[in-house]
């Protein structure tokens, strides 16, 4: 193949990852988007075997290596279960950082003296930065995974553990770049991959979305920095497209959850750790039984369900969307108020929601669904906390202050479906279910709700 | 025109046209969006494929074959798993009814 002609074909690929982000970002494209972006991987992937001067020494090794990675990548993106999705595209960003990461790693070892030192510079970027995305993704995996605790992790003296860690980082940058050497080049990578754990650690559970979207953005551009020392054209295109949308998300999505990005990164430093005397003390709620909450149900005007992650958890959407046929066949005016960040990330309860066919026209934002408060009669919050805390806009200094909620405190009475007393993923006390109005049902949320619906149709 | 200088042209450019396609987009796309964005960088596996070829030494060729492997998963994960989130938005939800059972 002439070297015009692969170029050519390359720039097509670029312009269908154009087209892939413009699709995407549209509700109507966003799945043909994803195939035109799919279709473009694809036909740069064969392409890279005609391209002209390659070897094809190890093809079948390369080979081999692809179908592995088809073989691990695709039964467990068709496998996992819609509530364990976000853990699973961190995993997938911080895997695509440690291979740009070992692109880099590779090319530089090859190019030995002879690289220039913008390539040099590159490289050195492409190995920190990777490193980062590869070890921050990891425990975003832990955190969102439960396998570690989803609070802030704040030691003492941390703040100066990770600037320290910073410093070094950049000096060994700058000792790679005069001496060339291997060996400072692997300690530079060593200490960004401690970065990237430090870094992560301190940001509180219901931040973590924003993170992945930032190290997304990170991976985007190392995979241009790696074109530029492999002098790829593509691979310039494709991670500046993903780290540009990546930033310009990343600022949505905090801006969706009322969170600056700085205070997001940084807010762990300043912040006091949270008193978890607090859990301590017992303190009276009202709980009722399911015959309870199905009597307040039955004779509102108006009910509105918030679902949250506890609903994803226990797999009650099939049942939460009978419950409201249910309600809605006896003349009851239902809705969904859905939180932008319900569950783990912007828009998860609304894949959730989808997956049970629930009605698009009772999936009500949470602009339009909050003026509406007043005039409801019952709220039944169905698994979820962080997103209805009051503390919210109570208590300044709390990890999720300033973060918009569901007034559903505005509400006659307030439903909670809970596990138990256990505090939101933020890890924040919730004032609301100590509140008057407040009825608490524990249990499992789809066995509660089986029992409610049973119980509504005694009546 | 330099060949480093194009490059730097060319990210410039793209900076702008990133910017410019994102920034419109409703809360509900977001996940989605950034799961296609995830898979797009994927295409470092193209990178890795290439310095496989180029592998000078065995030590060259375990890495670059391991960046294979996990710029396979990456994506080709990305691209399915984004895919499946999207399954859910499609048609109408009248519609979504009768389908659900086929996409099983």
């Amino acid at each position: 193949m002439s070297r015009n002609l692969y170029d050519l074909l390359g720039l097509f690929v670029s312009v269908c990852f154009i087209m892939a982000l413009k699709g995407l970002s549209s509700p109507k494209s966003a799945r043909r988007g994803n195939l035109i972006g799919a279709f473009g991987a694809t036909v740069a992937t064969v392409l890279v075997f005609f391209e002209p001067g390659s070897s094809h020494h190890h093809i079948a090794l390369i080979l081999g290596a692809v179908l592995f990675g088809v073989v691990v990548g695709v039964p467990a993106a068709r496998k996992i279960q819609m509530t364990q999705m976000p853990q699973l595209v961190a995993l997938f960003n911080g895997v695509g950082g440690g291979a740009a990461a070992l692109v880099a790693i590779v090319e530089y070892l090859k190019l030995g003296s002879t690289a220039s030192t913008a390539d040099v510079v590159a490289t050195v970027f492409t190995v920190i930065v990777g490193c980062v995305s590869f070890s921050g993704s990891v425990i975003t995996f832990l955190k969102l995974q439960e396998l570690m605790t989803t609070r802030p992790v704040v030691f003492p003296g941390g703040r100066f553990v990770i600037a320290g860690t910073l410093v070094g980082v950049l000096g060994t940058a700058g000792w790679v770049i005069n001496s060339l050497g291997t060996a400072p080049l692997l300690i530079m990578g060593a200490l960004a991959l401690a970065f990237g754990v430090l870094f992560v650690l301190p940001v509180g559970g219901a931040d973590v979305p924003i993170v992945i979207s930032l190290l997304n953005a990170f991976t985007g551009l190392t995979v241009a920095a790696s074109g530029y020392v492999l002098q790829a054209t593509l691979l310039i295109v494709a991670g500046t497209l993903v780290g540009a949308s990546g930033t310009i998300l990343t600022r949505l999505m905090a801006a969706a959850m009322g969170r600056s990005l700085f205070g997001t990164l940084f807010g762990a430093f300043t912040a006091k750790p949270q008193a978890a005397s607090e859990a301590g003390e017992v303190r009276p709620v009202k709980s009722g039984s399911a015959e309870d909450v199905a009597i307040l149900l039955n004779y509102a005007q108006r009910v509105v369900i918030v679902p949250g992650f506890g609903l994803a958890v226990a797999q009650a959407q099939h049942t939460v969307r009978e419950m409201a046929d249910l309600l809605t066949s006896k003349g009851i005016d239902v809705a969904y108020g859905i939180h932008p960040v319900a569950g783990r990330m912007p828009g998860h309860m609304n894949v959730l929601l989808a997956e049970a066919n629930v009605p698009y026209e009772q999936l009500v934002e949470m602009e339009e669904v909050n003026p509406t408060f007043p005039q409801t009669d019952v709220v039944l919050v169905v698994g979820a906390n962080d997103v209805v805390n009051p503390a919210a806009k109570t208590t300044p200094g709390c990890p999720i202050y300033g973060m918009p909620i569901l007034d559903v405190a505005q509400a006659g009475n307030v439903i909670f479906l809970k596990r138990s007393m256990r505090p939101g993923f933020a890890g924040i006390e919730n004032e609301l279910l100590y509140d008057a109005k407040t009825t608490l049902l524990f249990g499992d949320a789809k066995e509660s709700l089986t029992k409610v619906v049973s119980a509504l149709k005694n009546l | 025109m330099s060949n480093g200088l194009a490059l730097l042209s060319i990210f410039v450019l793209s900076v702008f046209i990133g910017f410019e396609v994102v920034s419109k987009v409703s809360t509900t796309l977001h996940t989605p969006l950034m799961s296609g964005a995830n898979a797009i960088h994927g295409i470092i596996l193209v990178g890795a494929i290439t310095v496989a070829d180029r592998a000078a030494n065995n030590l060259q060729l375990i890495l670059a074959i391991i960046a294979v492997v996990l710029a396979t998963i990456n994506m080709v994960g990305g691209f399915v798993v984004t895919d499946r989130m999207l399954e859910m938005f499609k048609g109408k939800p009248r519609a979504a009814k009768s389908e659900a059972g086929d996409s099983k």
